[in-house]
């Protein structure tokens, strides 16, 4: 990884580190932990939309999927909650391949399609599989992580093992996307037809990025429900999808520190406009909407675009004056 | 009852929601045939519909044929409002971006009828009566007769305005080649404008029919516009024949699954189709050339 790489991810950390010992309390902690978890999610989910450019709307099946194998095993089976995320990471992979291999042969607005039918099919298996996942009223009693003898149920120790996954993460989405799999990825954006031309191997390339981005969508449900100690169908629904969509979207494609962006905005929002609590629908469809007309790029990407034009216009106008 | 009647009012059941199915996936197939977009928000121009109906409903006096002509133009005003809006301003959009604009869309509309409408589900009195008519030991509902007349009676002025009206035929061009209708005179801004309020009052039309039937509510429209899709890419996407198959067929399967399997995965099984249909065959069963496959 290149230097600078390092740099930003040590910044970020220490910046990260320093976070709690400012904030006054418990439910700052909370709504933190909470962006860490989607820009855990957001950050697997824009390697597979923003850099292969494959879209998926049924990504939060695979963050059900992490946090009902946690959840399940430790709580009715108990299993050790790490042993469960283990657990869970490799039904993930296995879901994932089997919806992969045939789903990611389509394009477009057919993938689209079948990443979505199997969000919502998923979602349904929660909700009736009852014996197993407990049904509409949800799964309870799961435990909390343990690190040796400390046990991880008070929102500051979370606060730092979530924020640490979720830079390990970021490290290694930043890897990625600057190796020739990156390159690859991108080019498979541009098109999928000239990638394989110059001897990408597009199908292999896409079923693994879309095998990648499920996993960082399966720790995080891990980490969720054993934060949580409950879960229930309603946290895995369509509009959950959605929601992360709109984080990626927000987030800029194809920007990995825009996932942060994204997924603090969508998190904070909500609580931030609690005075609209029902009608923060309204603003996401709006978001999705504005943002995609005018910036189909996101909005990280979109900005930085306005600001370097800006700045070219600039010194494209002190040219022209130097030279008169 | 003996399986026999059994099946037979699950049959019953399965066409009265195929019916419905097909009218949005006809919907689906108007959008894509004139702008190759996929419209994630027909389910609420049908949602929409269903509502708007419901409160012009509740106006004292008006009759039923007035409330539904009332209902279909505004949900038709508010289909060509979106194409105006969110659809046209953006030109060369990838197919990504257009997904998440019209989901965006969708998920708006969603928001505004909670505001208001809010979030209890409302109900419609049956246009005409609610004795049921027995057939071989199964009830058909007069509703289920409605459904049935205006879903027909949708699918033949669709394919009279295509082949016969000028305009329809201009629209069919577009779908062929916008450049060639371009280059004949055909305004195709204005023929995609027309395809949004088109897809919307049939959208429209197949929420007035069945909010005697289901609950309404802000969010009816999801569901049922994602089962029209399921529809539409069965049938093969853009024919409209195929639509109306496909419509037809979901609705049936899905109601003899959830009769005979389990109620709970009606919804799953409807999709557990559409993947199936996907993965072995994407470009429908009556679709024809361009498929979603590389």
């Amino acid at each position: 990884m290149a230097k600078h790489r390092w740099l930003q991810v040590s910044i970020c950390g220490v910046v990260l580190a320093a976070v709690p010992l400012l904030l006054p309390g418990r439910y700052y902690l909370n709504v933190l932990i909470f962006i860490g978890i989607h820009t855990l999610l957001a950050v697997g989910l824009n390697l597979l939309m923003g850099y292969a450019g494959q879209i998926s709307l049924g990504h939060a099946a695979f963050f059900g999927l992490g946090a009902y194998t946690s959840g399940i095993l430790s709580a009715t089976y108990q299993v050790s909650p790490w042993l469960a995320m283990l657990a869970a990471v490799a039904v993930t992979v296995t879901v994932a391949l089997l919806v992969g291999i045939p789903t990611l042969k389509l394009t477009g607005y057919y993938l689209a399609m079948a990443t979505l039918g199997f969000g919502i099919i998923v979602h349904i298996c929660f909700k009736e599989f009852t014996w197993l996942t407990g049904g509409p009223s949800g799964l309870v009693g799961i435990p909390s992580l343990r690190l040796g003898g400390l046990v991880l149920d008070d929102p500051w120790s979370y606060y730092y093992l979530v924020w640490a996954v979720v830079l390990g993460a970021i490290s290694l989405s930043l890897n990625i996307v600057d190796s020739r799999v990156g390159r690859a990825l991108r080019a498979i954006h541009d098109s999928e037809t000239a990638a394989a031309a110059s001897g990408v191997a597009t199908a292999q390339l896409k079923i693994w990025v879309f095998v990648l981005s499920a996993v960082y969508a399966s720790v995080a449900g891990s980490l969720y429900a054993h934060f949580v100690t409950f879960i229930s169908p309603s946290s895995f629904d369509f509009m959950f999808s959605i929601k992360l969509v709109t984080m990626v979207v927000i987030g800029g494609m194809a920007s990995i520190w825009g996932a942060i962006l994204g997924a603090a905005t969508l998190t904070v929002l909500p609580e931030v406009l609690a005075v609209f609590h029902d009608y923060d629908i309204i603003i996401f469809g709006t978001i999705l909407m504005v943002v995609m007309i005018f910036m189909p790029q996101g909005l990280t990407r979109g900005v930085l675009d306005l600001v370097g034009r800006r700045r070219l216009q600039q010194s494209a106008a002190t040219a022209g004056r130097s030279d008169g | 009852m003996d399986l026999g009647s059994q099946i037979l009012q699950y049959f019953i059941s399965g066409i009265t929601n195929g019916a419905i199915y097909a009218v949005i996936a006809l919907g689906f197939t108007v959008i894509y045939n004139a702008t190759e977009v996929i419209n994630f928000a027909q389910g609420e121009f049908v949602m929409l519909g269903a509502m708007v109906m419901i409160t012009l409903s509740g106006v004292n006096g008006l009759p039923v044929w007035l409330c539904f002509i009332l209902a279909v133009s505004v949900v038709t005003l508010v289909g060509m409002v979106l194409e105006r809006l969110a659809i046209r301003p953006v030109k060369s959009a990838s197919a990504i971006s257009l997904i998440i604009i019209t989901v965006g869309a969708s998920i708006f509309l969603r928001g505004v009828a909670m505001m208001l409408w809010g979030k209890d589900s409302l109900g419609l009195q049956p246009f005409t009566g609610e004795r049921p008519i027995r057939i071989a030991g199964a009830a058909l509902t007069p509703q289920s007769l409605w459904v049935l007349g205006i879903t027909v009676l949708v699918m033949v002025a669709l394919q009279f305005f295509y082949k016969k009206t000028i305009t329809g035929k201009a629209m069919r061009a577009c779908s062929f080649s916008k450049r060639g209708a371009c280059l004949v005179g055909i305004g195709v801004n204005r023929m995609v404008l027309l395809s949004f309020g088109l897809s919307a009052a049939m959208g429209a039309a197949g929420g007035i029919v069945i909010a005697p039937i289901t609950m309404c509510g802000y969010d009816m429209g999801t569901m049922l516009g994602l089962k029209g899709f399921c529809a539409a890419v069965l049938g093969g996407l853009g024919s409209s024949p195929g639509s109306i198959a496909g419509g037809f067929l979901l609705g049936i399967l899905e109601a003899m699954g959830a009769g005979l399997i389990s109620s709970g995965f009606k919804d799953a099984i409807a999709f557990a189709i559409l993947l199936i249909m996907l993965f072995i065959r994407p470009s429908g069963l009556l679709g024809q050339g361009e498929t979603g496959r590389v």
